[in-house]
């Protein structure tokens, strides 16, 4: 039986059939790169390559690592950037409008049967639209920019199935919170996840982008969902062509070599991930009463649109609480302009909330904005590393945005239920 | 000839290249490599030293960074016991081979940190040498190997560029 990850690997191979383990070279349909890993850092390869990119239609820039820019070094990367992309002609470029992961999906450019390539270890993110997308290095993507192609191995296909609903005020964040507390940070050993179940389908698109994007931290290739009418809907919204046969990549292979992992949804608690390993989750309820500093609603991971109205759903007429900052940076200006068009914005503002640009922020560490010595700061971001946000002796819990809205208002790690009745 | 340098716990991106210094040039970048873990390694570490890890070694970012620091601070290799996948062909890109250890980090009690070890690319072979022992590596697939053997993939582009 052929494997969604098969198909979209043997059609951008130019294969017929392609075999777990064979190793082949695909043709990229789109490579997307950021002002960090990207221009940067591809620029002097292609030089010494004497090359310019294969098709500068099919690449897409995006700036938000180094966003705003706040010094000499970080204005000379934007800079050079800018200069870079008007250089190789290149249309799709998406200066200081959000995170890449969240731009390049909500401009249409994403949809099933693609094979693309991320300079961003979360670009499985694209996943989530039936497509194949998986992050390189800089020295890779230039590979990718001068020749259009890239090596893959075929990946054994990991299903994950969540069975039933979730129940109110739990979230793509605490299922993939308790899918790395169940299989680790290796558990996804660079083959391809691929999600499903009624809990999966149930998600609208920036949910399933959640699922997707997290597939990085299972350390897995690819983190796929095969489309339907929901994927197909956000596509045509967003301006993207759907192709004609999107409905040829429903590929649903759920007994596959590998057992499948299969989780309840319906009896999934809130999560959260004690520092400094997502793996590191459990109940929200575990971690009570431990008080925080800094609540931060963030990243192509934690701060879409629906997550902006996750945390306003918990913070409508309450504060947050004294000595916690609650800091949001909308996933992307179009997130924050449907967030302020429907009152979002106004509730979390009104909460106390502080508004950060439209950028990684606070979750990449490259901005200036960083926890300090000793701070703890609960994230509904995807990554709490050791020193990833700040000082090395800062510690980071992720949690949702509902979990961090409720823990903002009550000053302590708090499993959002306890503030609503659901 | 080198030495070991040994890590039990997994190593991720952020504190091979921590996230605020990544702006800053490879050297200075480099001066931070691994401090959160082990503030000494930076300033100790020397040309052909070999870093041993456990799982999932690179975990995290795609920032090459991650591995440039490495080659830029004189490790000639990297061992462990599994690697996370953009880590591993970052590493391969750069030149920098990168070996799957096929047992855990206590089977072979003489792999300590510190210890006096060479490593054998053709070979896919660590000799620890004060104890006269080999320890077999799992070999690179062959086009992987060749990329390693180019010096990576820009030298090896290169090559295929003018071929």
């Amino acid at each position: 039986m052929t494997t969604l990850a098969q198909k979209l690997i043997a059609e951008a191979s130019g294969q017929e059939n392609v075999a777990v383990g064979d190793v082949v070279i695909c043709n990229v349909n789109l490579a997307m790169i950021h002002d960090s890993g990207g221009p940067r850092r591809v620029k002097p390869i292609l030089e010494k390559l004497d090359r310019k990119v294969w098709d500068p239609n099919r690449v897409v820039v995006v700036t938000d690592h180094y966003v705003p820019a706040y010094d000499d070094e970080t204005r000379a990367i934007q800079k050079l950037t800018r200069d870079w992309v008007y250089d190789q002609e290149i249309k799709n470029f998406y200066q200081e409008q959000g995170i890449c992961h969240v731009v390049v999906t909500e401009n249409g450019h994403i949809v099933p049967g693609m094979f693309c390539v991320g300079g961003d270890s979360h670009s499985p993110t694209g996943g989530a639209f039936g497509a194949y997308m998986f992050g390189v290095g800089a020295t890779e993507m230039a590979g990718v920019l001068a020749t259009g192609e890239i090596w893959v191995k075929v990946p054994e296909t990991i299903m994950i199935e969540w069975r039933n609903s979730l129940s109110p005020l739990v979230t793509a964040k605490d299922m993939m919170l308790m899918t790395c507390r169940s299989i680790g940070l290796g558990g996804g050993r660079y083959q391809a996840i691929q999600y499903a179940g009624q809990a999966v389908y149930n998600l609208s698109m920036q949910e399933r982008m959640t699922m997707s994007n997290m597939a990085a931290e299972l350390g897995a290739q690819a983190g796929l969902i095969a489309p339907d009418e929901i994927t197909a809907e956000y596509i045509n919204n967003a301006g993207g062509k759907l192709p004609q046969d999107w409905q040829s990549y429903r590929i649903e292979t759920p007994d596959l070599e590998g057992e499948a992992l299969r989780f309840d949804a319906s009896s999934l608690a809130p999560q959260i991930a004690a520092p400094h390993s997502p793996a590191n989750a459990d109940d929200a309820e575990a971690f009570r009463n431990i008080p925080l500093d800094i609540a931060y609603i963030g990243a192509c991971t934690g701060a879409k649109y629906v997550d902006l109205k996750a945390a306003a759903k918990l913070l409508r007429g309450r504060s947050v609480a004294k000595g916690v900052t609650l800091k949001v940076a909308p996933a992307s200006l179009l997130d924050q302009k449907q967030a302020k068009a429907d009152g979002t914005m106004q509730i979390l503002e009104e909460a106390g909330a502080q508004f950060l640009p439209t950028s990684c922020g606070i979750c990449a560490g490259y901005g200036s904005d960083r926890l300090l010595e000793g701070q703890v700061c609960l994230s509904s971001t995807a990554r709490n590393f050791r020193g990833r946000m700040g000082a090395a002796n800062s510690k980071v819990y992720l949690a949702s945005p509902y979990t961090v809205a409720a823990s903002a208002i009550t000053g302590e790690m708090t499993d959002p239920r306890h503030l609503m009745e659901v | 000839m080198g030495r070991l340098w040994k890590f039990e716990e997994t190593i991720d991106t952020d504190v091979l290249a921590p996230g605020p210094y990544m702006n800053a040039p490879l050297s200075e970048l480099a001066g931070h490599c691994l401090e959160a873990l082990r503030p000494e390694f930076a300033s100790s570490v020397r040309v052909g030293d070999v870093l041993l890890a456990s799982d999932n070694m690179g975990a995290g970012s795609s920032r090459e960074q991650a591995a440039e620091v490495l080659k830029h601070l004189g490790i000639e290799a990297i061992v462990a016991t599994s690697f996370a996948g953009i880590f591993y062909r970052n590493a391969i890109n750069l030149g920098l081979p990168v070996f799957v250890l096929p047992s855990s980090l206590t089977d072979v009690p003489q792999l300590k940190d510190g210890a006096k070890v060479s490593v054998d690319f053709d070979q896919s072979m660590l000799t620890l040498t004060d104890f006269d022992m080999d320890i077999n590596l799992e070999p690179l697939p062959n086009f992987l190997r060749d990329l390693v053997a180019d010096g990576g993939l820009v030298p090896h582009l290169a090559k295929r560029f003018a071929g």
